[in-house]
């Protein structure tokens, strides 16, 4: 359990890393929104099913009970990140904000 | 299992520091939003772990609850108030 533990936790970070690379380094605004959907939000599933598990390692009712909030508040991240990241796309269109092209200065 | 737990603390909050950058630097204000939510959903899985450091899990799980639901209502907030501003960019030509 220990080795499950640690594997989805490393996957976890390297997840976030490329959120944050991405983030940094993406030429646009519309194109940074896109490690900022996704990554993260996978990120968080691998590194909070992982705390999960070890969380149950001494198994008890209290301790089932911890892991399925941690479980829940996975699934509220799947349902939240997404559509607040989609509000964000949606104020940059309605505000006129033009995508970058081939060739253009990186913003 | 502690150490570990620590490192991978650490690690995101160096993380985090990355997407500062963006939140302090970005050219438009859109960006900076993006920094924050970034920032945000690191945070989330930060006060987990650090739950684990203090064998306290059960009352950081609430927490981290808390602090997802408050990142989602500021960023939808931010963004239903500034989609009809002018001055949110520069225009580039």
């Amino acid at each position: 359990m220990d080795i499950l533990t640690i594997f989805l936790l490393l996957c976890g970070l390297v997840f976030f890393a490329g959120g944050a690379v991405g983030i940094l380094r993406f030429p646009d605004f519309y194109s940074r929104l896109h490690p900022a959907g996704k990554l993260d939000t996978m990120g968080s599933l691998l590194m909070m099913t992982g705390i999960a598990l070890f969380n149950l390692h001494h198994f008890s009712l209290a301790n089932i009970f911890t892991s399925a909030k941690i479980i829940l508040i996975v699934v509220f991240v799947f349902i939240s990140s997404p559509t607040a990241i989609h509000g964000i796309v949606d104020a940059g269109v309605r505000a006129g904000l033009s995508p970058w092209e081939k060739g253009d200065k990186r913003r | 299992m502690v150490t570990i737990f620590l490192y991978c603390g650490i690690f995101i909050s160096c993380l985090m520091v990355l997407s500062l950058y963006r939140a302090v630097f970005g050219p438009t204000v859109l960006d900076r939003m993006i920094g924050a939510n970034a920032i945000g959903s690191k945070t989330v899985v930060l006060l987990i772990l650090i739950g684990l450091l203090y064998e306290r899990v059960d009352m950081f799980v609430d927490i981290a609850l808390a602090y997802a639901m408050l990142n989602f209502i500021a960023v939808l907030a931010a963004s239903r108030y500034f989609q009809k501003r002018k001055g949110l960019f520069e225009k580039m030509e």
